[in-house]
């Protein structure tokens, strides 16, 4: 039987995974969206590790809220990057400074 | 046991695969290694008798976003060899950050009552007869019913968005434009002009 603390540790490895992805790829945009979708997933494996071990389906049923929002967060973000492409030439982050003060 | 040694199996290609995505020189193999970890996790998931999620996972994760992803990546032209200049520059504090967050969690799981629970048993398996999806269903439309409605809207807000921010007009090019053509009226068409009878001698 998989024990919660399995699936937790589990779940941190994958999120400290995925931070250190962040660090590695800082300059590119489509990387460090990807490394926010295994972080949300790492988040996921709480939330059902959780629901598992309290016998309770609302966890279940964030894991299907966190799931929509981040298919929305990455079809936006990448609509932004292809404009941002098609703008610059570029997606590395360090192009990114129109907004600078 | 079968179980574990499943679990175990799982759990070293999904971290095998995660390391491929934050490592892989090209964004292509990362893409795809991605998609590895959506179905081991959709693997795992099922261990854990959350079926629908599983499902969810593989349909929506690996079928319409890694899919969207691979394309863009295929489809913008980047030049990787700049995206990769100064890869190792920040990479120790990248790899401490991470030790940092695994001894952290690790010690707050593995610690005698660190979670103030007992987190050395994984809770009961449910019975035979047991369905997932309808438990789900049962919570999602009856007490999550607004939320749920919501999550439609956002995706619907989504859609608009996206498709608002990549849908761009050319000048000069000929379309032709069927409302135009439906709503013109005849006198834009035909112009009826006088003229004098022509004369003959």
């Amino acid at each position: 039987m998989i024990t919660l603390a399995q699936l937790l540790t589990l779940s941190g490895v994958l999120f400290s995974l995925a931070v250190a992805g962040i660090f590695l790829n800082r300059k590119n945009v489509i990387l460090l969206l990807m490394c926010v979708e295994l972080l949300l997933l790492a988040a996921n494996f709480n939330f059902i590790a959780f629901s598992r071990y309290l016998a309770d389906v609302n966890g279940q049923v964030f894991v299907f809220f966190v799931l929509t929002v981040a298919a929305a967060e990455s079809a936006i973000g990448l609509a932004i990057l292809v404009v941002l492409f098609r703008e610059r030439r570029s997606i590395n982050v360090e192009d990114l400074n129109t907004l600078k003060g | 046991m079968l179980i574990q040694v499943l679990f175990y199996l799982f759990a070293a290609i999904l971290v095998a695969a995660a390391l491929g995505v934050i490592t892989a020189r090209n964004p292509v193999f990362s893409a795809l290694a991605l998609v590895v970890c959506f179905v081991t996790s959709a693997a795992i998931w099922l261990l854990v008798e959350a079926e629908f999620l599983a499902v969810v996972l593989v349909l929506v994760y690996v079928g319409a976003v890694m899919v969207l992803f691979l394309f863009v990546v295929m489809m913008l032209d980047i030049d990787l060899a700049e995206l990769r200049r100064g890869f190792t520059r920040f990479a120790w504090l990248g790899w401490l950050t991470a030790l940092a967050v695994i001894f952290e969690i690790v010690g707050v799981v593995w610690a005698r009552g660190g979670l103030g629970i007992d987190a050395s048993h994984g809770g009961t398996p449910n019975p035979a007869n047991y369905s997932n999806t309808l438990e789900l269903g049962r919570a999602l439309y009856t007490r999550y019913a607004y939320p749920l409605e919501l999550a439609a809207m956002l995706l619907l807000v989504a859609i608009i968005a996206a498709i608002a921010l990549t849908m761009r007009r050319r000048v000069g090019l000929k379309y032709q434009d069927v409302s135009a053509q439906v709503a013109v009226k005849s006198s834009e068409r035909l112009r009826i002009i006088k003229m004098e009878p022509d004369k003959r001698a």
